[in-house]
C-alpha cells in the first residue's frame, strides 16, 4: 500500500507492471532462468527457433480461446473442434481425392472448407446456447466438447485417417515460403489479423464491452447477443484451422488431435493477464502466453521431466496463474 | 451524562488522501445522531471505524467511557455496536429466518432448530413491526424488506448502537414510517443511533443532532432544534440551496415521444407525451413503475400492449439497440449493475458508447482512436470529469465522478430523447448541480429530457411538467402552479384502482 507513494521504488514498478500486464513477464523471466541452468540446450537459437515452430498450434487457439474469455466466458470445446475438423477435412479430402485425382488443390480446399463448416457447427452450438438461452458456457462449451468429440470418434470409429493428398502435408505441415515454415506464416497473419480486429475494428470494441458488463453493453445499443455468437464462431473457427495445420503435420485424420490443448490455451490466456471475468486481455500478451507455455514443455523436456510430471506442473501453474489474476483483479477494483 | 460513544481525534489516512481528520463525534444513549454530508466527506470512513469494518491511524473510540478497539465487525457487534450498511449482508438464496440466525443458529442436539429459528424471526420481525413471512427466500423480497431483514439482525445480542447508513434510500414512505417509529422505541430503550441520510427532511421527524461533514473534517455538530435545512445544506456544501436547481427555459417544440394506452409488466394504461425543449419529471414512491414505464419504452421489458411512437415511428416492440440508434438514450438508474463496466477506465467505458455511435453514421468497420480519443477527452471536459479521473480503472472513482462517466456515455451517441433514471443518486451536492446544469444545456438545446426521480425536491425543481405515478398508473400530470408537494403527495398514494 505505501508502495503507492513511492513513484520509483522498486516494488512499485514491479506491482505497477503486475497490474499492467499480468504475472507473464514474471513467469517468463523465471523460466528462462530456471531451465537455462538445468539444460544447456536451452538457451540456443536453435532450440527458440525450434520452440516458435511448436508453439504455432496452441497460440493460435489461445487466440480464439481469448476471444470467448474477454466476451466473458470460456470455450472448453476447442481441443474437439480440433479433432473434428481434422476428421472431417480428412475424410472429405480422402473421398473427393478419389474422384478428382487432377484437381487436388481444390480437393484441399474443399476439405478445409468442410472441417470449418464442421467446426462452425460446434461454435454456432455454442453461441446460441450462451447468448439466446444464457447457459453458462462452462456447461455449454462442455456438452459441446463431448458432442464434437464424440462425433469425431463416431465418423472414423476411432481409426486414423490415412490416405490424405501429398500436397496437403507438404504444403501445410512442413512446406516453407521465403525459408519460413507455412504454419508461422499462418499463425503471423492470424495474430495481425487479431490484434487489427480486437483494437482497431468497432466489433472488437464491443466484445470488450459486453464481458466487461453485459448490461451496460446492452444499454449502449450494442448487439450482445450477436458479439457473443461472433465471439464463439471465431473461436471455433480458428480452432478450426488449428486443426487443419496439425491435420497436415500428422499427415492423417484423427480424433485424438488437440487433446490436452483446450486446459493450455486457457492457461496461456490467463497467464497472459486475460481476466477470467471477461472485459481484459491483450493479443500480443496471448501469444506470448502461448508462446511461454511451449517454452515450459520444451524446458521441462530438455531437463528430462517425465510427461506425467509435466501435466502436475502444467496444472499448477494454471492454479498459479489464476491466482494472480485473482489478486490482479482485486489490485485493478481496489487501487490500493 | 455519560457518553455511550466518544471519539477523539480520529484520522485516516491512505496514500495521499486523508480520508478523516481529527473527528471529535459523540452519542448519547436514546439519541438519533445524524451524520450529513457529501459523499467524500468522511461519512462512511467514520462509521466504518466504529463498526469495525476499518481501524483509524490515529485517534480513539471510547464506548461507555471505556477506550475500544476493533479489528473486525464481529468484534464490535459482540460489543453492542451494529451498523446495517448500504450493500446487505444477506445471502439471497436463503430463507429470512435462516438470514436472521446466520452465525447465530439454533440448536437443539447436534442439528439446526429450523422450527425454533422461523418462530423467533416470526416474533423478531413482529415486534419491529415489519411484515414479512420468516420462511420467505430473501431474494424474492422487494428491496425494503430486504432492508427490514438486515436491520432485524441487529437484534440477537444487547444492541447498545445501531448504525444505519441511508437506510431509507429504497423505502417507501409508508416503510419509512415504520421504520422511524421503530426508531423511536429504540431511543426509547436508550440505544444510540448514528444515522446517515442525504434526505434533509427526514431529520426532523427523528434527529436529536446533526453533526456535517466536509472533506474528512467535521464543519460543526448542531442540535436539530436549533437549525433549518437551509442551514445544513450551507454548511455541507458551502453554497445556499436554491444555488443547486438552475432554472431551465421552457420551450416546448414538436412532440418526440408518444405513449398511448401502454400496459406493460407493472404498468397498466399508460398515456403520456414528451416534447422537444423540455423536461419531464416523473415521481413516485419505490415500486410505483417510474421506472419501469420506461425500461418498457425504451424495449427493455416487453410491451403487453398499446403503443410507443418516436419521432413519428411507431417503435412499439424494437430492441433496444434500435430504439437507441433512432435517438432515444436510457442512462441506468444502477450504475454499477448495468451502468459502466467498472474494471476498466472511464476512458474505455466512453469509448464503447462513441464506437458505437460512429458505426451508426455507416462509417467503416475501423476504429479510428486517434477521433475517438478528442471525442473522450471533449465529453469529460463538457461533463467535467477531470482529466487525472479519465484513466483509472472505474471501480476506484468517488460516486459522483462514476455518475459524470455515466453522464459521459449518453454523449457518445447522438441522441434526440435522454431519459435519466435516478441521475442523481448517491451524488453529493457539488456533482448534482454541475449534472442539473448538463440537463439544463441538453434541454436548452433542444433536446427531450425525461428525469425519473425518487428524490421529490429534485423532480419538482427540474421538471417543467411532472408525471406522477401509483401503482403502475399515471396518477396525474401536473404543470406550473399545481406542482406542489402536497398535490404531488396526495397523487403519489392514489388509491384509484388499487388493492391497497
Amino acid at each position: 500500500m505505501t508502495t503507492d507513494t513511492m513513484p520509483f521504488s522498486f516494488p512499485g514498478l514491479i506491482r505497477k507492471i503486475f497490474v499492467r500486464v499480468g504475472v507473464l513477464p514474471f513467469f517468463l523471466l523465471g523460466a528462462l532462468v530456471v531451465f537455462t541452468l538445468l539444460s544447456p540446450k536451452f538457451l540456443t537459437g536453435q532450440n527458440l527457433v525450434n520452440v516458435m515452430r511448436q508453439s504455432v498450434y496452441l497460440v493460435l487457439v489461445s487466440l480464439g480461446q481469448m476471444l470467448v474469455l474477454i466476451s466473458g466466458g470460456f470455450d472448453l470445446s476447442v481441443g474437439t473442434a480440433i479433432a473434428l475438423t481434422s476428421v472431417v477435412s480428412a475424410t472429405v479430402m480422402v473421398w473427393l481425392a478419389g474422384i478428382f485425382p487432377d484437381a487436388i488443390f481444390l480437393v484441399i480446399l474443399l476439405g478445409a472448407l468442410a472441417g470449418f463448416a464442421a467446426a462452425a457447427c460446434v461454435g454456432l452450438l455454442n453461441g446460441i446456447g450462451v447468448a439466446y438461452f444464457d447457459v453458462s458456457p462452462f456447461i455449454m462449451t462442455l456438452g459441446a466438447s463431448s458432442l464434437a468429440g464424440g462425433a469425431a470418434l463416431l465418423l472414423t470409429g476411432g481409426v486414423p485417417v490415412s490416405g490424405l493428398p501429398f500436397a496437403f502435408a507438404d504444403v501445410f505441415g512442413f512446406g516453407r515460403l521465403w525459408g519460413v515454415p507455412v504454419p508461422v506464416i499462418v499463425a503471423l497473419l492470424c495474430i495481425v489479423a487479431m490484434w487489427v480486429f480486437m483494437s482497431r475494428t468497432s466489433l472488437g470494441t464491443q466484445v470488450y464491452a459486453v464481458g466487461g458488463n453485459i448490461k451496460a453493453a446492452h444499454l449502449s445499443a450494442i448487439n450482445t447477443k450477436r458479439t457473443l455468437m461472433m465471439a464463439y464462431v471465431g473461436c471455433a473457427l480458428i480452432a478450426s484451422l488449428t486443426g487443419l495445420l496439425l491435420t497436415a503435420r500428422v499427415e492423417s485424420g484423427e480424433a485424438n488431435l488437440g487433446g490436452t490443448i483446450t486446459l493450455e490455451s486457457i492457461a496461456a490466456c490467463v497467464i497472459a493477464g486475460v481476466s477470467l471475468r471477461g472485459g481484459i486481455g491483450r493479443v500480443e500478451n496471448v501469444v506470448l502466453g502461448g508462446f511461454f507455455i511451449v517454452l515450459v514443455q520444451n524446458g521441462m523436456n530438455l531437463a528430462q521431466i517425465s510427461s506425467y510430471m509435466q501435466m502436475v506442473l502444467l496444472g499448477a501453474l494454471l492454479i498459479l496463474a489464476v491466482i494472480f489474476d485473482q489478486l490482479r483483479y482485486r489490485m485493478i477494483m481496489g487501487g490500493s | 451524562m455519560s457518553k455511550l460513544i466518544e471519539t477523539r481525534g480520529l484520522t485516516k489516512q491512505y496514500p495521499g488522501v486523508v480520508a478523516l481528520d481529527h473527528v471529535d463525534f459523540d452519542l448519547e444513549p436514546g439519541e438519533v445522531h445524524v451524520l450529513f454530508g457529501e459523499n467524500g466527506a468522511g461519512k462512511s470512513t467514520l462509521i466504518s471505524m466504529l463498526a469495525g469494518a476499518n481501524t483509524p491511524t490515529k485517534g480513539s473510540i471510547r464506548l461507555d467511557g471505556e477506550t475500544v478497539s476493533f479489528d473486525s465487525v464481529a468484534q464490535a457487534q459482540a460489543k453492542g455496536i451494529y451498523t446495517v450498511f448500504q450493500e446487505f449482508s444477506l445471502i439471497p438464496t436463503l430463507t429470512v429466518a435462516q438470514n436472521i440466525f446466520l452465525g447465530w443458529e439454533l440448536r437443539r442436539g447436534p442439528f439446526l432448530d429450523h422450527r425454533a429459528m422461523r418462530a423467533r424471526s416470526r416474533e423478531m420481525l413482529e415486534e419491529l413491526g415489519f411484515d414479512i413471512d420468516p420462511s420467505a427466500i430473501v431474494a424474492r423480497l422487494s428491496r425494503a424488506q430486504q432492508q427490514m431483514v438486515e436491520i432485524t439482525k441487529a437484534f440477537h445480542g444487547d444492541l447498545k448502537v445501531l448504525i444505519l447508513d441511508e437506510p431509507t434510500a429504497s423505502l417507501t414512505d409508508r416503510e419509512v414510517d415504520h421504520l422511524f417509529d421503530f426508531v423511536t422505541k429504540l431511543k426509547a430503550r436508550g440505544v444510540g443511533i448514528v444515522y446517515i441520510s442525504h434526505r434533509i427532511q427526514e431529520f426532523a421527524r427523528i434527529a436529536e443532532r446533526v453533526t456535517v461533514l466536509r472533506d474528512g473534517a467535521v464543519i460543526g455538530t448542531v442540535a436539530m432544534a436549533d437549525t433549518n435545512d437551509d442551514a445544513l445544506v450551507e454548511m455541507m456544501t458551502g453554497r445556499s440551496f436554491d444555488q443547486i436547481y438552475p432554472s431551465i427555459t421552457n420551450d416546448p417544440g414538436e412532440i418526440l415521444l408518444e405513449v398511448a394506452g401502454l400496459h406493460a409488466p407493472g404498468i397498466s394504461n399508460a398515456r403520456f407525451q414528451v416534447r422537444r425543449g423540455e423536461v419531464l419529471g416523473v415521481a413516485g414512491l419505490v415500486g410505483s413503475g417510474k421506472s419501469r414505464l420506461f425500461r418498457a419504452v425504451m424495449g427493455l421489458t416487453p410491451v403487453q400492449s398499446g403503443t410507443v411512437t418516436f419521432k413519428g415511428r411507431d417503435i412499439t416492440g424494437a430492441t433496444t439497440r434500435h430504439i437507441i440508434k433512432g435517438g432515444m438514450y436510457y442512462l441506468s438508474p444502477d450504475r454499477k449493475a448495468e451502468g459502466l463496466d467498472l474494471a476498466t477506465t472511464a476512458r474505455d467505458n466512453l469509448a464503447v458508447n462513441i464506437v458505437s455511435g460512429m458505426r451508426n453514421e455507416g462509417g467503416s468497420p475501423f476504429v479510428r482512436w486517434r477521433a475517438v480519443n478528442g471525442s473522450i477527452d471533449q465529453i469529460s471536459d463538457h461533463v467535467e470529469l477531470h482529466a487525472g479521473y479519465r484513466n483509472k480503472p472505474v471501480s476506484q472513482l468517488s460516486g459522483g465522478n462514476q455518475q459524470k462517466a455515466l453522464f459521459g456515455k449518453c454523449f457518445g451517441q447522438e441522441a434526440d430523447l435522454l431519459i435519466f433514471d435516478e441521475p442523481t443518486v448517491g451524488v453529493d451536492m457539488g456533482t448534482r448541480a454541475a449534472l442539473y446544469l448538463l440537463i439544463k444545456q441538453l434541454a436548452e438545446a433542444g433536446k427531450a429530457i425525461v428525469v425519473i426521480s425518487s428524490d421529490l425536491p429534485e423532480a419538482m425543481n427540474i421538471a417543467h411538467r411532472l408525471l406522477v405515478l401509483a401503482h403502475g398508473r399515471i396518477s396525474a400530470e401536473l404543470s406550473g402552479q399545481d406542482m406542489t408537494e402536497d398535490t404531488v403527495l396526495k397523487y403519489f398514494f392514489d388509491e384509484t384502482g388499487a388493492t391497497l
